[in-house]
């Protein structure tokens, strides 16, 4: 596990101050054919609030927040993101999308583009800003990942930790209110892992409303509001870290700990 | 530290020197490659036995005892007892197999010269130096302004092509279609094939992922339908049947029943292509883009298309040399393309000779080879400029 020495970042009673709700979920099931992924979800995200969700592999995690952006279903229920109901109205999906980014476990970058048209293509053609405009603020988010001198390079001849920075910057150059992060670190070799949680403590620094579905339970310690435990599709035990960790309710939750902790 | 003149490390530097000639050089090439093994050795001989016995004859044809075009050189000396390739009897028929039976102009027909033969199909080979000098820039990379190119191209020029061709306006004496031939036939039936099957190939292959049934469900039964009959029926129906569906006096011309069935056809096969493309794809391609906003059009083309296009290059190109060797079945509904002229140039009495018709074959197959050949290096080239150094 990395190492997470300050604990600079907002805890939850600061963040509650500012108010408005991010995301609201209300008894959202979710089916995949006959399995029953996702039980009564409810789940209530606000403002600047950062959200670890942790649970056994096969929990239904990557599902939750991938309905978030509509990447899958939802069948009953509701899912309120930023004011806007997720429905089959396309329109309505692509207004969510435009505000939250995604970051994924194998970061997904266009191969076929250089770093910097990664970054641009999205703020050009989604939401037409001038070009020179784009590279600007892709630089300056390139910038803030620490690789701007990649900017030309492609995909393929970056590294790991390197590429998920790129992608996170990608998703920023979006202005997103909200950022969803599945297992952002899962697939990186433990050197890079720091550098992808270094980059995520400061866009929490800042006051980004993140999702992070995560393993790095230093990180949940440092910097999330609420940790939420998912166990066969349902959420089983919500709370801030310090009484996750150290006082866990559940026996599932003890059990998990137990095993992820040592 | 004892005095010695014992040196250990040494004092000067070893001049460079290339790797001893056992591995470097001619020699050492030959033994790497043919001779690194004892069956290696073998094929070797057998191969090289199999050269000697094959190659000296095949030369002799084509260029040893050929009969080359020139002053006074007849049908005699093709005729003549182990006359080779009869390059004269080309020489003279060339315009035929290049124009086929398209009218001459009546002025230049007259004179003399380069610049007479030249202008004597003036509008053909307008139509060909126009197409040239837009393809050539449109393949070319690096070069700029490919939007205006691609439309000049894929909408002005044909447009140009067929006033140019079919005449009727501008005082054009009029041809009809029955006049074409030659290889202006074949390469307007190729080419149109290749320009119509690769879009709408991509359209069909969208089209039968689509997650709305009716389209999807049309889409699979175009491709299945077309794939399933071959060309040679597609050509038959569009030549011989579909006139009698038509309302009485109306004709469609047959040049342009050909080009629709050719390009059909080869849409069907594109979309296969195609979808194997897509198929290839990484989910998370589409998920990327889709998380990024962008709808389902902009996320096929800046994102999905381009890589999945590029994964297929050498399947795209292998169904464009197969259409582009396919057009030559368009002979048998009687449209005169390249191999039809081939056939009659070779009924012509006055080359009439042993070899007229294997040196009338040979230059057809030679042209077909240089597309295709043409094709194949053109594609491999965009493989190697479009890599990324990405393996998904
Ligand atoms: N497209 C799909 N179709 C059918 N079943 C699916 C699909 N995607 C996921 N599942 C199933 O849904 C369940 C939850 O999957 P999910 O990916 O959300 O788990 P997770 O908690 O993210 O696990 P991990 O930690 O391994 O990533 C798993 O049992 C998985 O097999
Ligand atoms: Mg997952």
């Amino acid at each position: 596990m990395t190492k997470q020495t300050q604990t600079a970042v907002k805890k939850p009673t600061e963040v509650e101050e500012n108010a408005g709700v991010a995301i609201e979920i209300t008894g959202m099931n979710k089916w995949f054919g006959d399995f029953h992924v996702l039980r009564d979800i409810d789940l209530k995200v606000m403002k600047g609030e950062r959200i670890v969700i942790a649970g056994p592999s096969g929990s239904g995690k990557s599902t939750l927040i991938r309905c978030i952006n509509r990447l899958e279903e939802h069948q009953q229920g509701h899912i309120i993101v930023d004011g806007t109901e997720l429905t089959s109205d396309i329109k309505k999906i692509d207004e969510v999308r435009r505000e939250v980014g995604m970051v994924f476990q194998h970061f997904n970058l266009f191969p076929h583009l250089s770093i910097l048209e990664n970054c641009t293509l999205a703020p050009i053609w989604v939401r037409g800003v001038p070009k020179a405009e784009a590279e600007e603020t892709a630089m300056h988010y390139l910038e803030r990942v620490k690789i701007p001198e990649q900017a030309l390079k492609y995909p393929g001849q970056l590294s790991g930790g390197q590429q998920q920075r790129v992608a996170i910057a990608r998703s920023l150059c979006m202005n997103p209110q909200i950022m969803l992060f599945d297992e952002p670190t899962s697939a990186l070799d433990p050197e890079m892992i720091k550098e992808v949680l270094d980059v995520m403590v400061s866009l929490a620094e800042d006051g980004m409303t993140m999702l992070v579905v995560t393993h790095e339970m230093g990180f949940a310690r440092q910097v999330a509001n609420q940790v939420v435990f998912m166990d066969q599709g349902q959420i089983v035990e919500q709370n801030n870290p310090e009484d996750f960790f150290n006082n866990p309710q559940h026996a599932r939750t003890q059990e998990f700990l137990s095993q992820i902790l040592h | 530290m004892a005095k010695n003149n014992l040196a250990y490390v040494r004092t000067e530097i070893v001049p460079e020197s290339p790797a001893p000639d056992l591995s470097k050089g001619i020699i050492g090439w030959v033994k790497n490659n043919l001779f690194s093994s004892i069956s290696n050795s073998i094929m070797t001989i057998v191969g090289a036995m199999f050269l000697m016995w094959v190659l000296p004859p095949i030369y002799g044809f084509l260029f040893g005892n050929a009969v080359w075009p020139g002053e006074g050189v007849t049908v005699e000396d093709c005729r003549a007892k182990g006359a080779g390739a009869c390059w004269a009897y080309i020489d003279d028929r060339m315009t035929f197999f290049i124009y086929g039976f398209f009218p001459k102009d009546a002025y230049w027909v007259t004179q003399e010269g380069l610049i007479a033969s030249i202008m004597t199909y003036w509008r053909v080979n307008l139509v060909f130096a126009v197409g040239t000098l837009l393809l050539v820039p449109l393949m070319w990379p690096d070069l700029k302004y490919k939007l205006l190119n691609s439309i000049l191209f894929f909408v002005v020029y044909p447009v140009f092509v067929f006033f140019m061709l079919t005449g009727g306006v501008f005082g054009l004496e009029e041809v009809p279609t029955v006049k074409w031939g030659g290889l202006t036939v074949t390469l307007i039936i190729g080419l149109v094939g290749i320009v119509v099957s690769l879009p709408l190939g991509i359209v069909l292959a969208l089209g039968r992922q689509s997650k709305m049934p009716i389209i999807k469900t049309f889409c699979i039964m175009f491709i299945e339908v077309w794939r399933a009959v071959p060309l040679i029926t597609v050509l038959f129906m569009a030549s011989v049947m579909l006139p009698l569906f038509m309302p009485v006096g109306m004709t469609i011309d047959k040049l342009l029943r050909a080009l629709v069935g050719v390009s059909l056809f080869s849409a069907a096969y594109m979309a296969e292509v195609v979808r194997g493309g897509l198929q290839a794809l990484p989910k998370g391609q589409s998920e990327a883009a889709a998380s990024l906003g962008l709808n389902y059009w902009k996320s096929m083309g800046f994102i999905i298309l381009p890589q999945a296009l590029k994964h297929v290059i050498p399947g795209i190109v292998n169904s464009f040399i197969a259409l582009f060797k396919d057009t030559s079945l368009v002979a048998i509904v009687g449209i005169f393309d390249l191999l039809r002229a081939t056939q009659v140039a070779n009924l012509n009495l006055d080359w009439a000779s042993s070899n007229q018709a294997i040196t009338g074959y040979v230059f057809a197959a030679a042209i077909f080879w240089a597309f295709c050949f043409g094709m194949s290096r053109y594609s491999i080239m965009m493989e190697h400029r479009l890599d990324t150094g990405h393996k998904n």
